[in-house]
This record gives C-alpha cells, sequence and structure tokens, in this order.
C-alpha cells in the first residue's frame, strides 16, 4: 500500500488534489482512498489530506502518519508544520518552491524534488492554485498514477476552461520533470 | 455502478433513488454535502421531490414529521448540535410511528465546540424509539439508506443511519451506486399506515393519560425489538439482490478460536480488521464483533456470537459521562443470569472529537487487555495536560 500526505494551505486545493489522485488511481484500476486530515476550514490555515493506494480494498482509517511521499503545496509551511515526519526511508518529497531541491536545505535522506507550481499556476491558470500542476509533477515523478487517468479527472471535476487551464498547467509540470530527468 | 465518490455523495445519490417526496434539512458540518448532494439532484429534476429550505434542524424534523404524517417517503440528515436541537421531535416522530429516514453523520457535542468526529451525538437519542444503523465504511452506508427504507416501512419505526463525520462523509473510497432498477425492485412504493387529510380529519401522537401512556411506551418498545426479524431478512434480502452483505445486526470477524474479541461499530472497524489480520500473521488470535443495529441492541446474537469468549474488550467512540461507556454497558447486559462463565469485559473509549486512532493505538489495548481487564480507559489520554485541580 503506497500513502501520500499532502500538506498545504487552506484555499489550495489541498482536498481537491487528494480527491483528483484517488480518482485517477480508480481510473487507472486500482483502489484508492483519500480524505482530508479535517483541520480548521480557513483559507490560509495549515491543511492535511491523505491518499492511499493499494491493489486491493483499503480498509485501514487511520491518518497517514508514514507516508511514502509528501507533496508540500507551500514551501514555507516547512518552517512552521513539522511536514516531513514520518516520512518513509526511500521516500520523496516534492515541494512547491522555485528554488533548486538542495537550496530547500531539508533535514532528510529522502529524494527531495521542487517545481515552481505557483508560478506556472499564474502564467496558466491566472490564479495561483497549485494542486493540478503538483501532482502533474508527482504523477510525472513516480509514475503512480498515469497523466491520462488525472487529465480525466481534472475535466470531470472541473469541466470548460478551469478544466483544460489546469491540464495544461499540469502538462507544462510534466514537461519540466522529462527535462529534468533528460539532463540527469 | 462502482465509482471512486465521496462518501456523503454516494449517500445522496443513493437517497435519490430512494425516491423521498419530501426532504428537509438544515446544513451542518459534516452532514452538509449530503443535503447539497440532494438540493442539486432536486433542482436538476432528476427526482421528483420536495426540498423544503428551513430555519433550524428543529424546524428540519417537524417538516418531516408532518410530511410522513401526510404519506410521503420522507428524509432529513443532520448531526451533534443539529440532533440535539431535534431531539423533541425525534422522540415524536418514533412515538408516532413515522417510518422517517436520517442520516446521522456523526459528530462530537458542545462544549467545547468540535466539529470532529465520534459518536455522542446518535448516541444521546439511543432511547428515542428510533432503530440506529452503524456503517463500517461508505459501501454500508450507501446500501444501508436502500435497507433502512424498507425496514422502517416494514415496521412502521423511523431510522437513522449512522455515519461516522468527515472519516466516511468526506473519504473518498469505491462505492457501487445502484442504478434506478435495482433500487425500485428493492423498495416497493410506500403505503403509508395512517394518512393525515384535512378532508378527514384525525390527530396522531396526542394525548395518552396515565391509563394508557404506559402502554405506548411498552408497544414501541416490544416493536424495536421486534424489528431485529426485520432487519436481518431485509439485510438477507438486499445480499441477494445485490451481490454483497450490508447491515444486519452484528457482523463477526475471525471469531472461531480467537482469544480476545474486540466490539465495536462505525467506520474503526476498517481498522480493526487490519490489525486483525496483522497479528494473526503474528500468531495472535484476535476477533471482531462488529455491531451493525446498535438499537434494537441485537442482545442475543451478540450473546451467541461471544458466550464462550472470556476476554471482550469494547472500543467505542462515546461516553456516558458519570458512567462510563455505553456500548460496554449493552454488551455486559447481553449475557443471560443463567450464564455462569469468568469473563472480563474491558471498555476502551477512543476517538473522541476526532482524536486518530491509529493502528498502533489498537494494538496497545489489545496488549493492554491481555495483561489484565480494564474497566473503563481513554485511549490516548494525555495525562500531561490535566491539571489535578480539575478533576
Amino acid at each position: 500500500m503506497i500513502e501520500i500526505r499532502i500538506h498545504g494551505r487552506g484555499g489550495q486545493g489541498n482536498v481537491a488534489a487528494a480527491e483528483l489522485l484517488a480518482i485517477a488511481a480508480f481510473k487507472d484500476g486500482k483502489f484508492a482512498q483519500a480524505f482530508p486530515s479535517f483541520g480548521a476550514e480557513r483559507v490560509g490555515a495549515p491543511v492535511q489530506a491523505f491518499v492511499r493506494i493499494d491493489s486491493k480494498k483499503i480498509r485501514v482509517r487511520e491518518d497517514v502518519r508514514t507516508p511514502d511521499y509528501l507533496i508540500v503545496q507551500d514551501q514555507y509551511l516547512i518552517d512552521s508544520v513539522p511536514v516531513l515526519d514520518g516520512l518513509k526511508e526511500g521516500g520523496l518529497v516534492l515541494v512547491n518552491a522555485n528554488v533548486r531541491s538542495e537550496d530547500l536545505n531539508l533535514k532528510t535522506t529522502a529524494t527531495v524534488e521542487t517545481i515552481p507550481a505557483t508560478e506556472i499556476a499564474l502564467e496558466i491558470i491566472g490564479r495561483p492554485i497549485p494542486n493540478a500542476i503538483m501532482i502533474g509533477a508527482f504523477c510525472s515523478i513516480t509514475g503512480l498514477v498515469s497523466l491520462e487517468a488525472v487529465q480525466q479527472a481534472i475535466m470531470e471535476k472541473f469541466p470548460g476552461a478551469v478544466g483544460t487551464n489546469n491540464v495544461a498547467a499540469m502538462e507544462r509540470a510534466h514537461e519540466i520533470i522529462q527535462e529534468r530527468k533528460n539532463h540527469a | 455502478m462502482l465509482k471512486q465518490i465521496e462518501g456523503s455523495h454516494a449517500v445522496a445519490d443513493v437517497v435519490a433513488l430512494c425516491r423521498p417526496n419530501v426532504i428537509s434539512a438544515y446544513p451542518i458540518t459534516p452532514q452538509t454535502h449530503i443535503v447539497e448532494g440532494l438540493a442539486d439532484i432536486v433542482e436538476s429534476g432528476k427526482l421528483d421531490a420536495e426540498f423544503v429550505n428551513v430555519e433550524s434542524e428543529f424546524a428540519a424534523a417537524s417538516v418531516v414529521l408532518g410530511a410522513s404524517a401526510a404519506g410521503a417517503r420522507t428524509y432529513t440528515a443532520t448531526t451533534s448540535q443539529g440532533l440535539l436541537l431535534m431531539t423533541e421531535v425525534v422522540y415524536c416522530i418514533a412515538g408516532m410511528r413515522l417510518p422517517i429516514i436520517m442520516t446521522c453523520a456523526n459528530r462530537a457535542i458542545s462544549a467545547p465546540l468540535n466539529i470532529w468526529n465520534d459518536q455522542q451525538d446518535s448516541m444521546t437519542v439511543r432511547d428515542a424509539g428510533w432503530i440506529q444503523m452503524h456503517a463500517e465504511d461508505n459501501q454500508e452506508a450507501a446500501d444501508l439508506h436502500v435497507q433502512a427504507f424498507r425496514i422502517a416501512e416494514q415496521t412502521h419505526l423511523p431510522i437513522m443511519v449512522c455515519m461516522d463525520g468527515f472519516i466516511l462523509t468526506h473519504a473518498f473510497e469505491p462505492v457501487d451506486v445502484p442504478d434506478q432498477k435495482q433500487v425500485d425492485d428493492f423498495l416497493p412504493p410506500f403505503k403509508p399506515r395512517h394518512i393525515v387529510d384535512p378532508r378527514w380529519p384525525r390527530g396522531i401522537g396526542l394525548y395518552a393519560d396515565p391509563r394508557f401512556y404506559m402502554e405506548t411506551r411498552y408497544i414501541l418498545h416490544r416493536a424495536l425489538e421486534k424489528s431485529e426479524d426485520t432487519i436481518r431478512e431485509v439485510s438477507a434480502e438486499f445480499a441477494k439482490a445485490f451481490g454483497r452483505n450490508s447491515g444486519g445486526l452484528v457482523k463477526p470477524y475471525k471469531l472461531e478460536g480467537a482469544d480476545l474479541v474486540i466490539v465495536t461499530m462505525g467506520s474503526v472497524v476498517g481498522s480493526v480488521k487490519e490489525l486483525i489480520d496483522r497479528l494473526e500473521a503474528e500468531g495472535k488470535k484476535v476477533g471482531l464483533l462488529q455491531i451493525c443495529s446498535y438499537r434494537p441492541f441485537p442482545k442475543q446474537e451478540v450473546y451467541k456470537a461471544l458466550k464462550d469468549k472470556q476476554n471482550i474488550v469494547v472500543l467505542e467512540k462515546s461516553v456516558s459521562l458519570g458512567r462510563g461507556g455505553v456500548l460496554a454497558s449493552d454488551v455486559r447486559w447481553s449475557f443471560p443470569r443463567s450464564d455462569k462463565t469468568d469473563r472480563h469485559i474491558s471498555c476502551f473509549v477512543a476517538g473522541l472529537g476526532g482524536r486518530n486512532i491509529s493502528i498502533d493505538d489498537l494494538r496497545f489495548m489489545v496488549e493492554r487487555v491481555e495483561k489484565e481487564p480494564v474497566d473503563l480507559e481513554f485511549l490516548g489520554l494525555k495525562k500531561d495536560i490535566i491539571a489535578e485541580k480539575d478533576l
């Protein structure tokens, strides 16, 4: 079973990101569970959302305490929230930041990746909502969920221009990750 | 059709398939998505129902009471403070034998204010004369609503379908949402026993003086006890029609040969099963008895399942302040006096106000009662932040 924890602030589409990942995993033929951590429902407040993906029915209902993957939608949360807590050995943390991963100086042995999701969102979507870009980059890095399934999930949840723009932004994230892989 | 869907929306979709004529509810977290979903369905024209917007839960309960008395199939949903505000009407609905279906998106109660999950809210009305069913997951939550309309209309008893707030209502997981024909084949149109009609004036639930009141309560008590048969039958029929087990009175899991049995209800069942499988792999035999029907409390089924067990632990998300576990009391009273087995029934109160119940917490509980029985313990209590002077 794969466990993912998403950290962000209220208004960044954290719960939607978890939901989209779970729906996309379902479309890929896997079992998935997504749920919010039910923090204070305020814009700007630290929020968590959880995703589990497995090849069989998921029964466990506890919060994700020892994630395989972390998605951090706001890099400044790292200063105030113990986002890295419980991250598994050999895990991966993806941070929304316009700097190189080594410049974040994260105290972890896990792989750290960054993507300038807010900048991409402002450019393509016109609003600083990073979630589609973050999950696009996440799927591009991990291959855990197919990009096609994520695209479908986005278009179903946000039909019309909002969906199209988010899909375009997600594809930009994928291109950036692939370029980075090619350079490595 | 199998869908990756939020629990609340699965329930809204399934309730709509049950073709209620009147829906009335007041939005309250974490029930809101259910009634928003139903409002959308009614607005779209897919469901021909009257959606009555109201100013409070008291009014919502009163609207469905009146509509049900007038012969309508009715539905409402609430939680926590909303349920407490409804309480007066909740008792009246049962006393009038109106087969109303309500979803309780279980949540803690004030004060202090807390919007997260536990089961103290539905517990406060456990004696109101409603059938109370608890869902393990969102599939069962959806299925229980289909069964609930059948059971309620057959027994003339209202039913509260309890699903853990947020943990289920806000979880996206796969749910097989049936199609209209499947539900229509299972659930015949509502045939009310009495109808309040201005053309033929009559009253219900009006007045019973000391010569008659006690008999009305006895009848309601017996009707609830007898509804066990209907709950069992409808669950069996559902399994035949839909191909999966949902609902019923109790559900055992790996009870045979178990040295220790956990008794619980609601969404924590999933984590308990997970723990039981892990312990089994480590060579430890622990079983589970899931209570699905909390009222009527299936004491014979509970006794049948537990009569050979000596070490039992009740895990519950509610507490009777000044007394202790509520479900634990019910379980303790399930053994007849003739039963002389020396057994321990421990009680753990857990998850109050949305406190996470981890697999490690559950493992701690098991190891604790393996050593010695526990009358009452609060799982994961932070003793270090409690001042002696406050006790």
